[in-house]
């Protein structure tokens, strides 16, 4: 076909769209491979990853009996107490300063925001240890409220970052016309402002929690030497030793899992809505 | 009068920024002011300019920062040489991408990357591949290629249609339009995407750790190492200023290179 018509950008014969295909779950295929060795290598007693002694759920047993030990077992409560804590916080936090900022002068607008870009930019280990210094300096003890404050102080930003654009989207009307409409001021806040900006704040608050629970560079730094450990940490220092515990390999198959469970029944849900 | 009180009772609204405003001046800026002063003193407290000539004097140090650098440059470039093609495709409808992909290139990153980075280390040994240089880019590339692949992906997918539309119609061929159409506009999503890649890459020491079993130590080594001690705090102060001075100097001049070669 030698004349173009506006359609044919949509367009794609078979063979580039199968090299699309081909390209993407050849990297899909080598970004799962480590996950795979994860997964599989859960279902074996072995002690060392990589090594396959024979089907086993034994690792799964011990894991939900609490034979895997107490250190592992504290670390994954600290790190879901840390990551609810810290995401509220964040939450809240955040979305009081987001409209706290969208009823400001631009010119105040442009400052906080910019500061406001420095926990996101910075890498981890400059949080950790600028942290870790004003502990120091301060004389206090650092664990478990140390670290909480340090996850609000990289969790918030993104907060603040998911919740702004909604507000600047809603119509500045809509208070002023609840008011007008007999609402107080604050079920004009309630019923109205609060829905326009609270899928904003659910994004940012499952953020904070995916921040939170992975992070590792930042708790490092204030989680002191009380012995205080979350995953990450007890992960790091279990590698350091030499050792991985096996009933690790459980524990991250089982959260994956969950997770693909929950982002597929969502996405399908969220098609089907869409479909409407 | 009616007027004038709603707008007082927004004006008050500012003040709800106040709480995170004092989070950000002594949990933000102070400890940024805290490295700077340890950096600047000894361990008595004292001034002095002791730490950057111990850097300066030290060829090691100096070449460990250069050599993270460069891996991390080169892991970077990987990244968006890797993942532009894999955001492309997925933000381009005619390829008929499925929706669940893009969930399957977000789901790696639910797993701790500490326990993947040691099960990539495994996979190596398994395969009977060496754990060196390679090895550590390969394993940095796995870890932030979804940090690549997301901004590129957001931005590409923002691009209005009608913009391809009316470069097809005023005779652009297909990579025509890709060049000066799709590219420039991707822009702001390359842009994050390097700074979201080559950040934690540039400071990673837990990655080089795990994954070559402390065979090559990047910079970031050194200054957990110095923290650490607990002796050579003030030192580690200096190298995490150097290290985001450093940091600072190369976006600024990628923002510098950005503007000039969106002048000519």
């Amino acid at each position: 076909m030698q004349i173009k018509n506006h359609r044919s950008i949509d367009r794609r014969n078979f063979t580039q769209r199968l090299i699309a295909h081909l390209y993407l779950w050849a990297l899909l295929l080598i970004l799962y491979a480590p996950i795979a060795v994860i997964l599989i290598c859960s279902f074996t007693e072995s002690k060392v990853l990589g090594n396959w002694t024979g089907f086993s759920v034994k690792l799964y047993t011990n894991l939900f009996s609490g034979v895997a030990g107490a250190s592992l077992n504290s670390a994954i409560i600290n790190t879901a107490i840390i990551a609810l804590i810290a995401a509220s916080i964040s939450t809240i936090l955040g979305t009081l300063a987001a409209f706290g900022i969208h009823y400001m002068p631009s010119r105040h607008q442009n400052v906080i925001l910019s500061i406001n870009q420095y926990p996101i930019i910075n890498p981890d280990i400059i949080t950790g240890i600028s942290l870790f210094l004003l502990f120091v300096a301060l004389g206090i003890s650092r664990g478990l409220g140390t670290v909480i404050a340090a996850h609000v102080v990289f969790c918030t930003p993104y907060v603040v970052l998911s919740v702004m654009p909604r507000l600047k989207r809603m119509n500045p009307n809509l208070y002023e016309a609840a008011l007008d409409l007999g609402a107080t001021p604050a079920q004009a806040l309630r019923k109205v402002i609060i829905p326009e900006v609270f899928p904003g704040m659910i994004s940012g608050f499952i953020l904070s929690l995916t921040l939170s629970i992975d992070d590792f560079g930042v708790t490092l730094f204030t989680k002191g030497s009380e012995g205080l450990n979350t995953l990450s940490t007890y992960i790091y220092a279990d590698a350091r030793k030499g050792g991985l515990t096996p009933e690790l390999r459980p524990l991250f198959t089982l959260i994956f899992v969950t997770i693909l469970i929950l982002l597929i029944v969502s996405n399908i849900r969220a098609a089907k809505s869409s479909k409407k | 009068m009616e007027l004038f009180w709603k707008n007082k009772d927004l004006d008050k609204r500012r003040f709800w920024a106040v709480p995170y405003i004092e989070v950000l001046v002594f949990l933000v800026v102070l400890p940024m002011i805290m490295i700077a002063f340890y950096a600047f003193t000894n361990g008595a407290g004292h001034f002095t300019f002791y730490n950057f000539v111990q850097f300066f004097t030290q060829s090691d140090a100096i070449n460990t920062l250069i050599y993270s650098f460069g891996i991390a440059l080169i892991t970077t470039i990987v990244c968006l040489v890797v993942g532009y093609p894999a955001a492309y495709f997925m933000a381009t409808r005619s390829f008929r991408i499925p929706a669940v992909m893009i969930i399957l290139f977000i789901l790696p990153m639910w797993v701790n990357f500490l326990l993947r980075t040691i099960a990539t280390a495994e996979l190596f040994g398994l395969v009977g591949l060496p754990l060196d240089e390679n090895a550590l880019i390969f394993g940095m590339c796995y870890d932030f290629l979804p940090f690549m692949i997301y901004p590129i992906l957001t931005s590409l997918s923002k691009i209005d249609t009608a913009l391809l539309e009316a470069s097809q119609d005023l005779g652009a061929t297909r990579l025509q339009t890709f060049f000066k159409v799709i590219l420039p506009l991707s822009k702001p999503g390359i842009q994050s995407g390097v700074i979201m890649v080559f950040m934690p890459t540039v400071s990673t020491f837990a990655i080089s750790e795990l994954l070559t079993h402390n065979k090559i130590k990047l910079f970031g080594s050194i200054i957990q190492e110095s923290i650490n001690s607990g002796v050579m705090l003030n030192y580690g102060a200096a190298l995490s200023l150097i290290l985001l001075v450093f940091i600072n100097l190369t976006m600024l001049l990628g923002k510098n290179a950005d503007k000039e070669s969106s002048l000519h």
